[in-house]
């Protein structure tokens, strides 16, 4: 455990560095340190209240209110299903639902193993393309239950 | 000095006050909960609410938070503003109903049904605690966290903060967390014993203290005389 933090604080040392101590940017350097360990882990986000001479408690404010950033380890794969208008009366939930079958767990949640994460959001704004679903930022269109198995399996390997 | 109409009445202003304070100094009563002088205004329980302009164009902000300006025109006691207040009565009561705090103002506004589903959650988010800690008690060990309708107030990761020292500050001032009035106790969730109790222990204006001229009728005060 003690190595873990000591990775951690150097890499949360890191992040604030480059973003030169300032409290203005908390955003981008929680979304930096999201980028590395996938979440927000709570010693890191300490460490990140000594740095930056924020309350810890501001900083889990930013990193509650927003959805992009979460306190909990998430999978090595994130499937996100878009659940915006368009792609709801295109069959989205179905194809939610068909994922939670799939990967036997409900939305917002993590595999037993730490490979998968399911997630929904509102609207990407591609509606369009609709049902989309996003996998590790690549983005599936026109999805339907029949394709699910092998979105998820092009990144089982 | 700002020159403004408040119920009709020219009232004068001090540069930096708010309509609140405006209201206060030259006794006009505006119903707070989220708003403590040693505390920076928050806007949250919209109790406060007032009515400004005229005609089709009035509109209701919150008179804790607003700025008194030049030539404004305020009515604090509109049939609107008064609607407004009872919605928001019942709605926190929806949310805390043993707080003692709000039974009162349920029962000295004519909060007499409550439509919504009780949740007993004790909670607010007046965010009067966050201030307190943060203001009165340079804490900073409890703040708000998620957002919509999960949002709460706690302290980080849910655990005894570090920063928190005890003090009993956001305790003292809370007005949700608190027991019911130890008078008559009602089986309902809407208490209004008051009420029924003659004499109320309420404050009642006659006609010669009511600002409106119009003791009871108006409904800002309590209810009429029996």
């Amino acid at each position: 455990m003690s190595v873990h933090q000591l990775i951690n604080l150097e890499k949360v040392q890191e992040i604030v560095e480059r973003h030169g101590y300032n409290k203005n940017k908390l955003i981008a350097i929680l979304q930096g340190i999201q980028a590395v360990y996938h979440y927000l882990p709570a010693e890191a986000l300490k460490t990140l209240s000594k740095l930056l001479k924020i309350p810890l408690i501001d900083i889990i404010s930013v990193a509650t209110f927003y959805r992009a950033f979460s306190l909990t380890p998430k999978g090595q794969h994130v499937a996100t299903v878009c659940m915006g208008t368009a792609c709801h009366v295109r069959g989205a939930p179905k194809i939610l639902e068909e994922f939670e079958r799939q990967l036997n767990i409900r939305r917002e949640e993590t595999t037993e193993d730490g490979q998968w994460s399911l997630e929904t959001v509102a609207c990407l704004g591609c509606c369009a393309i609709g049902p989309v679903v996003v996998v590790d930022g690549d983005y599936h269109a026109h999805t339907s239950i029949r394709k699910v198995p092998t979105i998820l399996n092009k990144y089982r390997k | 000095m700002i020159t403004m109409k408040m119920n009709g009445v020219e009232v004068k202003a001090e540069e930096g006050w708010t309509i609140l304070e405006t209201a206060k100094f030259y006794g006009l009563e505006i119903p707070t909960l989220c708003h403590h002088e040693g505390l920076t205004p928050y806007g949250a329980c919209r109790l406060c609410l007032v009515e400004i302009g005229e005609g089709p164009r009035a509109k209701l902000v919150s008179s804790c938070t607003y700025p008194a300006e030049e030539g404004l025109v305020v009515h604090t006691d509109t049939k609107r503003v008064v609607q407004a207040r009872r919605m928001m009565i019942e709605l926190m009561l929806s949310v805390a109903p043993y707080s003692k705090t709000i039974q009162d103002l349920a029962s000295k506004f004519g909060v007499t049904r409550m439509r919504f589903k009780i949740r007993n959650e004790e909670c607010i988010l007046c965010g009067l605690c966050v201030r307190m800690c943060e203001e009165q008690m340079d804490g900073k060990a409890i703040g708000f966290q998620n957002r919509g309708y999960q949002r709460k107030i706690s302290t980080p990761f849910d655990l005894r903060s570090e920063e928190c020292r005890l003090c009993g500050g956001c305790i003292y001032i809370c007005p949700a967390c608190q027991l019911r009035c130890q008078g008559p106790q009602a089986e309902s969730a809407l208490c209004n014993a008051c009420l029924t109790m003659d004499p109320t222990c309420l404050d009642y204006y006659d006609e010669l203290q009511c600002w409106m001229y119009d003791a009871g009728r108006c409904g800002t005060c309590v209810r009429e005389k029996k």
